[in-house]
């Protein structure tokens, strides 16, 4: 892979834009398609459908075999609440490759001491995901269990067609909300996306144990391809 | 060690401008159960040091070999392991399954 080649693909990772490298396996030879550059790509259709999956894969025969490598942006998860279960998450979610934020305008919760390196924003979210810029390979985690901070949250994580919408709380915590978020006009099929009670279900009970059912239900999210196909579609 | 795909192509990066000799194995093809997906990707540089994965142990020390060839000649190729080649290659993998690595070099 030539240099240029490579750093034009690492900006685009940075940029959080999906594209695919294209390799003439023949050849060697090899091209960068951005995706506005798709349609006038001569495997546009190849490219389209691996796009759609998710899935780098082999196209052509013998010599006009081809390689197309699909390049998604680095999932991220945006974590409304410094609570007990972020401090859990938050490592966790790093180690499974996961670019980790922590939003809380309660100053309180939101300090280094109980996040260390976490990247933790004392803001209101309305105020803080402008900046954050919410996007379809963004896992948001609403956990502070109020309504006033998780809501907004959610809201705009629908509307962005982030991968995963999980949100803590009881069955009728969250029956609750929907009669809020259906009164506030949004879709029952945009609400019938959030994650709710929150987690795989293995019975956790400590925080750290509800941290991995949460963590295991956003890895399901990102790996099944249709959530992906939606967010390349996005 | 967090190590996402990322980093790979970001380490790929940085190591090529640091002057190292770099070589990008990327998994092109998979059969029957294979721990790492198309397009898994191992970065290796001249001394062999390496990030990434393109299998769950099992043939990247062959991998690294084989870089350090592709590095050395500029000429990409397509390595093939799984349980009939163990007699060639001398690794293979457990599981049973069958995966193709093209290995290229960072130019």
């Amino acid at each position: 892979m030539r240099l240029d080649l490579l750093a034009a693909l690492n900006a685009e990772r940075a940029a959080r834009r999906a594209c695919v490298v294209v390799t003439e396996l023949e050849s060697g030879a090899q091209r960068l398609v951005a995706r506005d550059q798709v349609d006038a790509d001569p495997l546009a259709g190849a490219i389209r459908e691996a796009l759609a999956a998710r899935r780098s894969r082999l196209v052509g025969e013998g010599t006009g075999r081809a390689f197309i490598a699909v390049e998604v942006p680095p999932p991220r998860m945006l974590v409304i609440g410094a609570v007990h279960i972020s401090q859990a998450l938050a490592p966790m979610a790093r180690l499974a490759g996961f670019d980790l934020t922590i939003i809380d305008p309660r100053t309180a919760f939101a300090t280094p001491e109980r996040f260390g390196d976490v990247p933790v924003i004392a803001e209101w979210p309305d105020v803080a995901l402008p900046a954050y810029g919410l996007d379809p390979f963004t896992a948001l985690v609403a956990l502070t269990h109020d309504p006033k901070v998780d809501e907004p949250a959610l809201v705009a994580a629908l509307k962005a067609g982030c991968f995963y919408v999980g949100a803590l709380g009881s069955r009728r915590t969250h029956a609750r909300r929907v009669e809020r978020l259906q009164a506030a006009g949004l879709s029952p099929d945009l609400i019938g996306r959030i994650h709710a009670p929150i987690g795989v279900d293995i019975g956790a009970a400590s925080p750290a144990e509800i941290a991995v059912a949460v963590l295991a239900e956003v890895i399901r999210a990102l790996r099944s391809g249709a959530a992906h196909a939606e967010g390349v579609a996005a | 060690m967090d190590v996402t795909e990322s980093d790979v192509l970001a380490a790929a990066e940085r190591w090529r401008r640091e002057g190292r000799g770099v070589a990008l194995a990327t998994v092109l093809e998979t059969w029957g159960s294979a721990p790492r997906p198309v397009g898994s990707r191992l970065v290796i540089d001249a001394d062999g040091n390496f990030l990434g994965s393109v299998s769950g142990g099992c043939v990247e020390g062959a991998v690294v070999d084989e870089a350090a060839d592709v590095i050395a000649s500029g000429v990409p190729r397509t390595l093939e392991f799984g349980v009939a080649d163990e007699v060639a290659w001398k690794v293979g993998l457990s599981c049973g399954g069958k995966i193709a690595v093209f290995v290229e070099r960072v130019d």
